[in-house]
């Protein structure tokens, strides 16, 4: 799709950069129509966050420790773990739910026509501000965790877990983009969203507590071939400075194997995708 | 807009007639409905395999209680209480509301409309269609909870069981009626995915799908047994795994087919005020 572009690569990331402006004034533009939705989405994704950590305050309420994990840990785990949900919901999971659409309907023939990727185009083209409310619910959490600890991390672990940040969302971005990628070959899988929320939710433990089931069975599943393991775990650990070296990179390029994987992906299903008669 | 409306409001006086041709109608409904679940079977697998977060939670539940039981529940008593979560819940979930939410917006409810009955049978048999398969499903879940927990089954006694059977219809009820009175929100709002997403969160608590109502903190729990989400789930649960005496069954049983009565005239009433502000988008 991106054949046009016979630029520099600090045109084409000027374009893109620009593109991506416009995308997103627009997102937001759309989003703001339905203000009584705003407020009221708004103020969900706040109860939703609260009552997201009733779970974890009763098992913690009757023992100290879970999988040896205290309750300051985690919520440290918690923490990313609203984050990252606000990126996902607020970013990822909007436009490619599109996506699916798109392809039901056949006007992907749209997208596809513009002189720009397509991946990008798709990718970029709703965004859900609101879900910002989470990023300040995560940040209290971060907060008190730390505060619940008695130190705050050093530059050194907050590096760290800023990689494993950027990290987490390319890996959430991968995933859904092969979830998307499914929509191409079983059309009817509008869905999709909630079984990805529903796998993600996992997240909001550590990844220790399934050490125990079936073997570490389920514990493999959650850290390599769905990784949410990889994102909240193991930034978690980064920011406690409980992860070690090697493990870290090793993460590091199974996250970009990933995302190397879902843009072959992407190429191959955009090549089964017939249109649809309207 | 008007030819719809007046087709879905129907006088009053026909609606014992409106049963009895909805009742002629209800096999051949339900034959759509099973063919439906064939054609589209990956979004009704997808739909399915959502429901996966009790899996999670017992393997919480087993991490903590590795180290002596917590309250009433063991290790063992975990394994049925969650199996038992995902059988009810597969057996009585459905997911009307945002099935009515997508109709009402895009206007492919006016279809449902124009047909001589009632949308709510329509609905009911959609729903009700998707059983045989729900029960293809559940079953390894039911083989399960057999191999792991028969001891703690309902098995010993006939009028838990009835009371059991009874709860099952009445949380399927429940459920559904529920769901019209969310649904019916899409009527009066853009958009009604937020209430649909608080409910999801409030449910999650309340009825005992995350955590066993009995392991809550007092003044949630107080809370959870007032509201009718218990009576959705925890409910036939707790009397399939045996946690409940026939006495305690049997009072839980009549307050359930009261918020069944409860929810069932509001959701009509929210459906009937709804359909008026109905326009039929595109077509």
């Amino acid at each position: 799709m991106a054949r046009t572009l016979q630029q520099t690569p600090l045109g084409f990331a000027a374009r893109y950069a620009s593109l991506f402006g416009v995308q997103l004034r627009m997102a937001t533009l759309a989003a703001m129509q339905y203000r009584v939705d705003f407020l009221v989405r708004g103020v969900i994704a706040f109860l939703w966050s609260a009552l997201t950590l009733i779970p974890l305050l009763v098992v913690f309420g009757v023992r100290q420790q879970v999988a040896g994990w205290s309750f300051a840990e985690a919520l440290v785990v918690v923490a990313w773990f609203t984050l990252l949900r606000a990126v996902l919901e607020g970013a990822v999971s909007p436009s490619l739910t599109a996506v699916v659409e798109h392809v039901r309907k056949g006007t992907l023939d749209f997208v596809l026509l513009k002189p720009a990727d397509a991946q990008f185009l798709v990718s970029t083209a709703k965004f859900e501000p609101w879900r910002i409310v989470d990023v300040g619910g995560a940040l209290v959490v971060f907060v008190y965790a730390f505060h619940k600890l008695g130190h705050a991390p050093s530059i050194a672990q907050v590096a760290t877990g800023l990689v494993f940040l950027a990290l987490a969302v390319l890996i959430l971005y991968s995933i859904w983009i092969l979830v998307v990628c499914a929509a191409f070959w079983v059309v009817k899988v509008d869905n999709l969203s909630y079984l990805f929320g529903s796998m993600f939710d996992v997240g909001r433990w550590p990844i220790d507590v399934l050490r125990g089931v079936w073997r570490g069975t389920l514990l493999m599943v959650f850290t390599f071939v769905f990784p949410v393991a990889l994102m909240t775990t193991y930034p978690a650990l980064a920011l406690l400075g409980r992860l070690d070296a090697k493990t870290a990179m090793l993460a590091l390029g199974g996250g970009i194997l990933f995302a190397v994987i879902a843009r072959r992906v992407w190429r191959r299903a955009l090549g089964m995708y017939t249109s649809a008669s309207s | 807009m008007s030819a719809a409306s007046d087709a879905a409001a129907p006088a009053p006086p026909a609606a014992t007639a409106e049963f009895v041709r909805a009742m002629r109608a209800f096999p051949t409904l339900l034959r759509i409905g099973v063919a439906e679940v064939v054609a589209y079977r990956a979004e009704f697998l997808v739909w399915i395999l959502t429901t996966n977060m009790p899996l999670v939670m017992l393997a919480l539940w087993h991490a903590v209680a590795a180290d002596g039981p917590v309250g009433r529940f063991d290790q063992t008593q975990f394994t049925a209480y969650y199996l038992g979560v995902l059988v009810v819940r597969l057996a009585t979930s459905n997911w009307m509301a945002w099935q009515m939410s997508m109709e009402i917006r895009d206007g492919t409810l006016s279809t449902k409309l124009l047909r001589p009955i009632h949308p709510m049978y329509t609905y009911a048999a959609d729903h009700l269609s998707a059983i045989p398969m729900r029960i293809l499903v559940v079953s390894p879940i039911v083989v399960g909870l057999i191999v792991t927990s028969w001891g703690r089954l309902v098995r010993h006694d006939p009028k838990l069981l009835l009371i059991l059977m009874a709860s099952l219809v009445g949380a399927w009820l429940l459920v559904y009626f529920s769901m019209v009175l969310l649904g019916s929100l899409a009527f009066f709002v853009d958009s009604a995915m937020g209430p649909f997403e608080l409910w999801i969160g409030v449910h999650a608590i309340f009825s005992g799908y995350l955590i066993p109502l009995e392991v809550l903190p007092g003044w949630v729990r107080g809370a959870a047994n007032v509201l009718p989400f218990r009576f959705m789930l925890a409910f036939p649960v707790e009397a399939l795994v045996g946690l409940l005496s026939p006495e305690q069954a049997l009072r839980q049983l009549g307050a359930q087919w009261l918020y069944v009565i409860v929810t069932g005239w509001l959701a009509l009433r929210a459906w009937r005020a709804g359909i008026r502000r109905y326009a039929a988008f595109g077509g």
